[in-house]
This record gives C-alpha cells, structure tokens and sequence, in this order.
C-alpha cells in the first residue's frame, strides 16, 4: 500500500514537470518577451538591457536549466512588468477565483446529483425529460454566450445585479450562476446515467428479493455503487477549481486567476504564467490523487495490495 | 491415422498483476502439455475454467507463441505469428468461439460476412464468389433468402451458422471450437452440433471440440483429453473414457453431470474449489481435492502415462485404483 | 390450499406479451422444476410474482401466497413476502451480490428485516449460516468482498441469504448455469440437502433437464410464455406427451448414449412478437394438423398421465429415448 502510494506520488511529481517543461518552452517559442514589454519602438540597447536582465540571451536549454533549479528552491520567479514575486502575485489572485468556484461546484453537487438522482428513478418521466434538457441546455451552450445573456436580462434589463467588478456579494452572483447551470447538466447527466446503470445490475435485482423497501434499496445498494463515476468527475471539477473560470472572470472583470493568466500571457510575463501553470497542474494533480483514494474507499474491489482470491 | 497436429512440451505462461514498480508475477495457463491430433478426428479437451483449454486452443492454431515447446503442423513447425508463412497458414486453420454475435461485424450482411475470408485470402471474386457464398450458406443449412440479413436479425443458432460458414470459407483442414455451443439453448445446440459432425463426415474435417459440457462432448468427440490446471489428467477415446473414467478427476467430472432418472445417490461429489492457476498446489495439481492423494501426491507431479492401456496421469492408478469395469 | 397459487398469469413487456396465462400450484414442501428455452417465460413468471419486472411491464392475473394476493398489492405487502415467504436465488451468483459490500453485512441485512437480529447476535447467526451452506473458516470470510470469492461460494452466500428469513419456498433460477461441473454438483447436493432439513419448497427454475430430474419432484415444460405440459418428474421423464417435450428430451446428448446422432427440433422458438395463430409448436411439429394451426390447445389432463396442452400427444405406449438407452 504504501508502495503503492509511493508510485503514485512519484507519477504525480513527473506530470507536474512535464507540464512546467512544455509550458516553459512552448511560451518562449511564442514570442519575444522584450519587444512585447518594451513595445515595438524600443531602442536596440534598452531591448538588449532587458534580455540580459532576465536571462533571455542565454542558449534555450541553459534557461531551463536555470529554471529547473529555481523551482527546486521554492523560487518561482519574478514578474517582468510589476518586478515582485510572481508567487505572490498568484496567490494573491487565488481567493477571488475560489470565491466564485467553491460556491459554485457546491451548487453543482448540490442541484445536480440529487436531480440525476431522481431523473433515474423516475425515468421518462415529466422530471426526467426536464432534467435532459436542462443537462443538454447546460452543457452546450458556451460560458461566454450564458454570462452575456444574464448580464443582459439581469444586469441591463432588470438592473437587479452589477454587470462586472468585484464589490460585494451580489458581484458575485452572475458569475456564479454562469458557472454552475453548465455544471449542474453534467453532474445530472452524468448521475443518472450512473444510476440507471447500476439500477440494471442484478445484485439491485437481490436486493429487493430480500424485501428490502425501496428506498433502501438505492440508499444502501444503488447510491455507493453509483458513486464511483460521479466521484471521477467530481475529481475533474475539484482539479478546475483554480483554472476553470478564466473565461467567467474575463467577462465579469472578476479580479481572480483567470484575469491574471490572461494579461500575463499577452504581455509575455513569463514567470508568471509558469507560477500559474504550476499551480493549476499541481491542483489537478492533487485532485486526481484524491480520487484514486476515494476509488478505494468506495469500491472494494479497486482497492490496492488485495489480491484477489 | 496421422498426425495433422502435434504438440510438444508446450507450456504457455502470462504475467499477472503488475504492481507499479515493475514486479510481475507468472501464471501458467498451460503447464507442459504433449497432444496429437490426428487428421479427421474430433478431439475433444474438457476441463473447468482455469484449466487452460482455451490458450491450449489458441496455442495449437498458432495464434500466440508458446513460452516453452513447439508445435507441429503436418510435421513442420508453426511459424511464428504474423510472418508471411503464418499468414498462409491461416486459410488452413480456423477458430470458432463461443459468442456468435461478438465475432460477427454487425454492420456486414450475412453474405458479405460469409464472402470476407475469400476476399482476404485472395480466394474468389465477382461472380464466382457469389456461387461460393451460396454454397457455403446452403453447407450449414441456412436460407438462401438470409443472405440479406443482418446479425441482429438472426436467432443464435443462426448467427453460429454465419460464424461457421464463414469459418469455411477459406477451405481450412482444421477448426478449434471452443465452447461453440455453450451459448444455445438445447434445441439448437443439437442443431449446430449435427452440422459440426456432418463437416467431420463430409469434408473430412479435423476438429479440437473445447467444451466443458460433458455430454455435448461426450456426443461429438472421438477422443477425449481432460485438462486440470494447464496440463492433461487423462486422454482416451470418447467410449473409454466415458463409460470407464480412470483419473479421480474425471470420475468425479463424469459423475456431476445429472442423469436423468438417477438422483443425486452414488454421485462423487468434489469437495473445494475450481482450481485456480494463480495458486497452483503442489505435486498433482488435484491433489487437495482428491480422497486418495497422500504425500507422494503432494510433492511429485504424475506424467501421463500408460495404465492398463489407458493414458492417465495418476499415481494411485497402479495400486490403489484399480478399473472400475 | 397449495401455498402458492398462480392463475392466469399474464405480463406483456411495451405491448408485447410473453406471458398468456400461467396457472401453477406449489404445494408446501413441494419441489418443482420449471423447465424450457430461453424466452419461454420461466423466470419472468417468478419475478413477476415477486413484483421484481421494470415498471414497464404489464403483469395481470393472480398469485396467492397463503392466500393472500400478491398481483397489485401495495410495495409493503409485496416486501413483506419477499425473503420471508418466498427466497429468490439467481443465475449469475458472483453480480448478484453487492460488490461494494462485505458479504456478512448482506447475509445480516436479511437477518435485520426478517428476524430482527442486529449486531453481534446477527453476526453470530450469520456465521452459522455461511456454515451451514459450506463456507470453510465462515468467521474469517465474513468480513470479504464477494470478488474474493468464487462463483460457487457467491451462491452459497446467496443461498445462506435465502435461508435467513426462513422462507417457505425458495426459487433457484438457473442457479448452477454459470458454475463449472464439479461445483454444480455441490450446489445441487446443498440445495437438496437444505429442503431435506428445513422442508422448504423449492421452485427449481432450469434448461439443464437432469438437474432438474435429480432435485424435483414434479416438472413443468413451458414453450412460448406457456405451460405446455406437467407431469410427476418419473412419468414426465419416462413418458413425455408433448410433442415439444419430446423433441427437448431427444435433442439432449446422454453421457451413457455413445456417438448417435442427436434428433433434433426442425427451426426456432418463435419471436414473441410474431407467434403463430394456434398452438405456437405447431410449425416445428411433425404432428400438428389444421386443428393446431388455428386454435390455441388448454393445458389438461390427459388420461391420468398429468397435464398436456396438445390436440395429438404422444400415445403413452411409444418408447422414448430414455427407455432405448437405459
């Protein structure tokens, strides 16, 4: 078992840095960072001052060297434009954004497993067929297309809520909504599939031989079975916790790491955007350990250092 | 008769629960197995599941290598898989297997199914390998009117006819079937049943009947070998080993069948579990749960030897056991 | 009073019916097989007595358990039957079970509902069960997952779950199909040796006629969602009137019968959704006339030799193959 952790922990070491490898190279093949910061009228020897300054002369793979080493220290860089920590930058951004995802995958749990729920075991029901077109509705319809519209009828129209900015808690309202109502489909979606799965298995069929009630029968019998694939998407979601609203925060200038991402790659503010990318593929990493363990608990049978028979 | 296939010494083993560092373990599926099959005849290999009769199938058509012992075919090793000469070969040997509607493309009509080996093998075209699928469709008793249907408009029995007319198509001289009638229900098990025999008769077909139904087999087959955890207990006619089963094990295998009229009374009736090959005991592999294993069982294997005439792989038949007849 | 009566039990499946109109009895203590192909209605009769069909089936009819009827009454009537009047056992014993459960925890969920035993008393009781069914060193194997155990020991959990509630009839469908030969003659020995001693009744659901013939006492052979014949299980065996009955007897290879080519039924079951008009055998019947091609034959008795629905049966002197071969 703990081998077997162990393996895993060293899996989720080597993606983190794959991540920061493609990212590093794929960012200062894109663009040069001087001509972007100083503008394209910048004397010759202020572009050439600032390469030097941050390294940018060197030989590619002496630069990720460098890097490399940086990080092994903790030390994630400093910002070009704002000369501070590109660290603290980042985390001064990430309680913003978990303002609005944490609020909002509550809501998606909250509205969509038991609508799933009750979908599946009233199945072509009035409910049911409600509950698919919200899912498909939710689902396709882009982000960026839903927040205009809210801030349309709500904003515009009703003048009930503010269109963007961060002032208070109704700001944050739209954006929450926007971000939830895709979400909530999924998870609806994707719970009474699950449900409807596991409701055809035959050991649902014992259970209810045994007499048990109904409702014991999909509390106790169905629910835990039915949870191993919603656990895997819930994983999904906690991984987009910090990267999942760049596109939310941009329509709602919400001050939080989507925005950030966004003026830093456009400026070519390196650190920065590695400092990101670290942290977004350390947080997905971590949700996808979470849910290798949550595997364990729920299901017997994927559990690990257990033979079977 | 003479020998289409032999096998020798062969032993097929897998690797099994990679743990993540690199720590596999083994399992052998086929444990040391030397077998003939002769040109004509319908050999049959029963056995539980974990016996290892369906990698010894696949093994015997070439379709995977074994780890140790070769394989001969009309005197001649098997080549190894997917070269040209392996790929020759295929014409010759076919495989039939248990879910009809798995090996069939549920896209493809009855014809086009039956018609694929003699594009692939380069075979017939055009009008001639439209006479051909008629033939076949007419061989294994379908209609001819059925030519147009699709899988999933063909009951079970009819669906293993396609599988086997298509199985002929290339004109092969020998089939494996594993368990090819498990799948059907009675009535059409004999159904398909006669037509396997009728092939034997007919086109002098040779077969390995891999079946853990005792009386389909029992039916069906020439000869008979009995597999227990990858290797062969015992090996007989069908008559012989039916009427008078020598190994406790295949006395125990003939006596679960239920007959009908006879009650559960004087059945052997096997204590423990199917044998597993992940945890393969000691000595004669049967041995924990046979009534007259003593400690010689336990640690040496018995070969398969001649008893009486009879090839078993026993120690106890010499003394202990003597025929029943 | 039989203590389960079916009469004219019917379901139907989108409009579709499978079912025309069963009528048994199961006396108490009593052992009857129910024999036929896939499709011909044997298991949806019991789970549609149990009320266990998707809602999407439509079940008319009626079934009596000690008189009390089971077609449309309330879930809680219906749950109160279940596991403790009537035990069900099925097919495919290893996802029968709850896999994410410890397979002591499910044997004492029956204990809870119909004994009312809870913690260490039902663990206690439990493990004597799994005892009982032949689970070596129960006490440690109470705490294990079913995929640690092997399909033969899934059903003798399953069966130490039936015996919980200490059923009046348990229904075994197919409940040896996915094991291998040596393990169904453990099941089979376990089951015959549990009615034995606890003089329950058993429905014996099956295709394989001998297992039948080794734990019942009498058999029904249905056909297309009907009971085409019943019979003793000596007589049905030794003398078979249907025509349908015959043809399945015959169709079976005998272990002791040598290589003789098998007879065999002309044809296929019919799809429910296109039966013939009449009796639905008459088109794979050497011995149907115009009679059987336009009218439905009712299940009857035939001169003291049980029940046949057939307008020509065999005449009971012909020898059957049982007889040639014994």
């Amino acid at each position: 078992m703990l081998k077997f952790t162990l393996a895993k922990l060293a899996r989720a070491l080597l993606t983190i840095l794959l991540v920061m490898s493609f990212a590093f190279i794929v960012l200062r093949l894109s663009g040069d960072p001087a001509q972007i910061m100083l503008g394209p009228d910048a004397p010759q020897d202020a572009v050439d001052a600032f390469r030097a300054r941050w390294g940018l002369d060197d030989p590619l793979w002496q630069q990720y060297l460098a890097y490399l080493k940086q990080i092994m220290t903790f030390d994630f860089g400093i910002s070009m434009r704002d000369q501070s920590p590109a660290i603290d930058l980042v985390l001064d951004r990430i309680p913003a954004t978990l303002a609005l995802t944490i609020p909002a995958l509550l809501l998606k749990i909250a509205i969509g497993i038991p609508a799933g729920i009750y979908a599946a075991l009233h199945r072509e029901s009035i409910a049911d067929r409600g509950v698919i077109m919200f899912a498909i509705f939710g689902f396709t319809i882009p982000s960026f297309v839903l927040g205009l519209v809210l801030v349309l009828i709500f904003a515009v129209t009703l003048g009930w809520l503010p269109a963007g900015g961060q002032d208070g808690w109704e700001y944050a309202i739209l954006p929450i909504a926007t971000m939830s109502i895709g979400g909530i489909g999924i998870f609806a979606r994707f719970t009474r599939s699950a449900m409807i799965e596991v409701l055809g298995q035959p050991y649902i069929r014992t259970a209810m031989a045994k007499g048990l009630p109904w409702r014991e029968v999909v509390w106790k019998h169905a629910l835990p079975n039915a949870a191993v694939p919603i656990v895997t998407l819930l994983g999904f979601m906690v991984g987009a916790l910090i990267a999942g609203a760049v596109v939310v925060e941009s329509i709602f200038s919400w001050p939080g790491i989507g925005r950030l991402i966004v003026v830093s790659v456009a400026n070519r503010d390196l650190a920065v955007v590695q400092c990101i990318l670290l942290v977004i593929a350390a947080s997905m990493v971590m949700a996808n350990l979470l849910v290798d363990f949550a595997y364990g608990v729920l299901d017997p049978r994927l559990r690990h250092g257990h033979a079977a028979h | 008769m003479s020998a289409l296939l032999q096998a020798k010494g062969l032993i097929q083993q897998y690797s099994t629960a990679k743990t993540f560092l690199g720590k596999t373990s083994t399992m052998r599926a086929v444990d040391g197995i030397n077998l003939t099959v002769r040109e004509g005849e319908i050999l049959g290999i029963v056995g539980e599941s974990g016996s290892g009769k369906s990698t010894l199938g696949r093994l015997l058509l070439g379709l995977e290598s074994p780890f140790k012992g070769k394989i001969l075919y009309r005197g001649h090793p098997m080549p190894e898989p997917r070269t040209a000469a392996w790929r020759k070969l295929r014409a010759e040997m076919q495989l039939i297997f248990q879910d009809p509607l798995s090996a069939l493309d549920r896209r493809l009509t009855v014809s086009a199914q039956i018609g694929e080996p003699l594009e692939i093998h380069g075979l017939a075209a055009g009008s001639e390998r439209a006479e051909r699928v008629a033939e076949l469709i007419a061989k294994v008793g379908l209609r001819q009117d059925q030519a147009g249907s699709y899988p999933h408009e063909l009951s079970g029995g009819q669906r293993q006819r396609v599988v086997i007319a298509r199985a002929l198509a290339s004109n092969p001289r020998f089939l494996v079937c594993d368990e090819p009638v498990s799948a059907l229900d009675v009535s059409i098990q004999a159904q398909v049943v006669n037509l396997l025999r009728d092939l034997q008769d007919r086109e002098g077909l040779t077969m390995v009947f891999i079946s853990h139904d005792l009386k389909v087999v029992r039916n069906i087959c020439d000869r008979v070998a009995v597999m227990y955890l990858g290797r062969i207990v015992e090996e007989a006619s069908s008559d012989a080993l039916f009427s008078d089963p020598r190994h406790p094990y295949t006395r125990a295998l003939v006596s679960s069948v239920p007959k009908i009229g006879a009650g559960l009374h004087g059945r052997i009736i096997l204590q423990g579990e199917p044998p597993n090959p992940a945890a393969r005991p000691s000595g004669c592999a049967f041995h924990p749960r046979c009534r007259f294993a003593d400690a010689d069982c336990a640690a040496t294997i018995p070969e398969l030897e001649r008893h009486d005439g009879r090839l078993a792989a026993c120690r106890k038949l010499r003394h202990t056991l003597r025929p029943a007849a | 009073m039989p203590f389960v009566s079916v009469r004219d039990l019917k379901v139907a499946f989108d409009g579709v019916q499978v079912l025309h109109g069963i009528d048994l009895d199961i006396g108490r203590g009593e052992a009857v097989g129910l024999v036929g192909e896939s499709g011909c209605g044997k298991s949806v009769t019991w789970l549609a007595a149990l009320g266990l069909l998707p809602g999407k089936a439509k079940v008319s009819g009626s079934v009596t358990v000690d008189g009390q009827e089971l077609i449309g009454a309330s879930p809680r009537r219906i749950e109160a039957v279940r596991g403790a009047k009537i035990a069900m056992i099925f097919q495919d014993p290893s996802s029968a079970l709850n896999p994410v459960h410890r397979v002591g925890r499910q044997i004492c969920e029956n204990l809870r509902l119909h004994r009312g035993l809870r913690g260490d008393a039902a663990r206690a009781e439990a493990i004597r069960l799994m005892d009982i069914v032949g689970i070596p060193s129960a006490n440690t194997r109470f705490d294990l997952y079913p995929h640690e155990f092997s399909g033969g020991q899934c059903q003798r959990v399953l069966i130490a779950m039936a015996l919980a509630g200490a059923p009046d009839l348990l229904i075994a469908d197919e409940p040896t199909t996915a094991l291998d030969a040596t393990i169904q003659a453990q099941i089979l020995d376990l089951l015959s040796n549990l009615r034995r001693q606890t003089g329950m009744a058993m429905v014996f659901i099956s295709h394989d006629l001998g297992a039948v013939s080794t734990v019942c006492d009498r058999a029904a052979v249905m056909y297309a969602g009907r009971i085409i014949e019943a019979n003793d299980i000596s007589q049905l065996f030794a003398a078979p009137r249907h025509p349908y009955t015959r043809g399945l007897f015959d169709a079976i290879p005998y272990l002791d019968a040598g290589r003789a080519r098998l007879s065999l039924i002309p044809g296929t079951v019919p799809d429910p959704r296109h039966l013939p008009q009449g009796c639905a055998f008459a088109p794979r019947c050497a011995r149907a006339g115009d009679l059987c091609r336009d009218y439905q034959p009712e299940l009857k008795e035939q001169a003291g030799t049980g029940l046949t629905a057939c307008f020509h049966p065999i005449p009971t002197g012909s020898a059957s193959r049982q007889e040639v071969f014994a």
